[in-house]
């Protein structure tokens, strides 16, 4: 039965400034593998149009925090991809 | 004790972030303000747009102002960084420490404004005479030219 068992979670994907320009979207939503990384989510964005203004290891935040590549998310997150950071 | 940050749309009150922090105690009230200028990197920059991931910035920013009061011992501290379109020599970010002695209120003027630049989820295009806005990407070329 396990093969047919295929639990998936949905999570918010949040995209600023240039990565937002560039991908033609502010915000989208992704369905990925229960206990996918952020690596992982990465992925699932490069194959989107756009996707060539991503560096190869983004700076990402999880619910507003920033965020390991390996760390796993959980259904509901908000994922934000930050482009390099230039207040002040 | 004042631990004041915020993200504003108006104009940045400098006498106003000065008051915030300013009470007898305080031998010492030092003031940081970054304004908008007319040229980076050899182009002529006609105005500038801020823009944040808001709420992560307004948190980022509240845990620097509560850090820089542990760190440097200061204890009245109040940040304000500005979204939105900015003119030339408008300030896009002010920063107002206040301390009974100088010393620590210089150390942790200048580590609040480094830790912004370093960790708070602001951005910044830039509009050129020339009619073109560039995102600034502070760690290498501009990524994205919009006509």
């Amino acid at each position: 039965m396990s093969c047919l068992y295929h639990p998936f979670m949905s999570v918010t994907v949040l995209l600023f400034a240039a990565y937002a320009d560039a991908l033609g979207t502010s915000s989208l939503r992704l369905d990925l593998d229960e206990g996918a990384t952020v690596t992982q989510l990465v992925g699932h964005l490069r194959e989107r149009a756009g996707a060539h203004a991503l560096p190869p290891r983004p700076l990402v935040a999880v619910n507003e925090r920033y965020a390991r590549a390996d760390h796993p998310l959980r259904a509901g997150d908000t994922v934000a991809i930050i482009p390099p950071v230039a207040g002040g | 004790m004042i631990q004041y940050a915020a993200l504003v749309r108006h104009p940045i009150d400098a006498s106003a972030l000065i008051e915030r922090v300013s009470r007898p105690a305080n031998g010492a009230v030092l003031l940081f303000i970054g304004v908008v200028r007319d040229v980076n990197d050899g182009r002529a920059v006609s105005g500038m747009e801020y823009s944040a991931y808001e709420s992560m910035a307004a948190r980022e920013l509240a845990e620097i102002a509560s850090e820089a009061a542990q760190r440097f011992g200061v204890s009245d501290i109040a940040i304000e960084h500005r979204l939105g379109e900015l003119a030339l020599e408008e300030a896009s970010v002010g920063i107002a420490v206040a301390h009974p002695h100088r010393g620590p209120a210089y150390e942790a003027s200048r580590w609040v404004i480094e830790e912004l630049k370093h960790r708070v989820p602001i951005w910044k295009r830039e509009h050129y005479a020339d009619g073109t806005r560039v995102w600034v990407d502070p760690t290498g070329k501009p990524a994205t030219v919009t006509p």
